[in-house]
């Protein structure tokens, strides 16, 4: 027998609502990590907003303050040990040397894409019309003034103040 | 696509604005393509894409920003004044190029 389907209402029962598909205008990029391979992400989301005319601000907060301390952003390393994705087993990934040789191995891969060492990606970002700010908070916890930051820091803020700065704008978190 | 008019060819040109035919280009087609950006080529511009053409016959690829401003010796803070809003693809797309596709 042959079924006739009949509503009981005229309200369609897909009220998918239309995806407003206007262009980002801001983009802001919260970096807490300090390890090498979690520096690059936001950076290079970063640069790839301002290649697109979008407005990036970075908020360096936690571990992330090492991407632009003078002292550590030339020595970020990248350990096996706790990053399943690099496949290794503790055991092995935390033999002395190891680090080292991740590292070493990343950097060689990053050079050989002319991918830029992150000193100078924090340049071109500034040069770029990026703005990066440290977090007071995470600044206050490590003791770090302003002149511990390389100089395209723009300010030391609050996370209020970030919220602020980001107003209509996406946030990523890293 | 749609297509501009130049004084006497019509050049078409995809979704995004890129040429479709690289080979149809010439400097008045990149005068047009700047003109419907908005821009108005100085020398310096066209320094710019003279070199992201020559880049391109050497590389086979449009140069990236990072390119432009290493190899090109084009300050990142200049190339974001001459082409402003998204420097590297507008540059390629005044250049007949292809939309670059490094993310440095």
């Amino acid at each position: 027998m042959a079924a006739h389907i009949v509503p009981i209402t005229d309200t369609p029962i897909d009220e998918t609502p239309e995806i407003d598909l206007a262009p980002i205008k801001k983009v802001s990029i919260i970096c807490s990590k300090g390890a090498l391979d979690m520096a690059y992400p936001g950076l290079i989301l970063a640069n790839a907003a301002r290649m697109s005319g979008i407005e990036a601000t970075l908020f360096f907060t936690f571990w992330g303050l090492d991407v632009v301390t003078n002292k550590k952003i030339d020595n970020l390393k990248l350990s096996p040990v706790g990053n399943p994705s690099m496949g290794m087993p503790t055991v092995l990934g935390s033999l002395p040397g190891m680090s080292w040789l991740a590292t070493k191995m990343m950097k060689r891969t990053i050079d050989k894409l002319d991918i830029p060492p992150v000193r100078e990606m924090i340049e071109t970002l500034d040069d770029a019309g990026a703005e990066l700010y440290a977090c007071r908070l995470a600044a206050d916890m490590m003791n770090l003034k302003r002149e511990d930051f390389v100089p395209q820091v723009k300010d030391i803020i609050t996370a209020m103040d970030f919220f602020d700065k980001s107003k209509g704008a996406s946030i990523i978190f890293i | 696509m749609q297509a501009l008019n130049t004084e006497a060819k019509t050049i078409n040109v995809d979704g995004e604005g890129y040429l479709v035919d690289p080979s149809q280009w010439d400097r008045d087609v990149a005068a047009e393509l700047a003109r419907s950006a908005g821009l108005e080529l100085s020398d310096r511009h066209w320094e710019v894409i003279e070199f992201c053409r020559k880049d391109w016959e050497a590389t086979g690829q449009a140069p990236g920003l990072r390119r432009i401003t290493k190899v090109g010796g084009v300050p990142t803070k200049e190339i974001y004044k001459l082409f402003p809003g998204g420097p590297g693809k507008l540059a390629a797309k005044i250049a007949g190029l292809h939309k670059p596709t490094s993310c440095v």
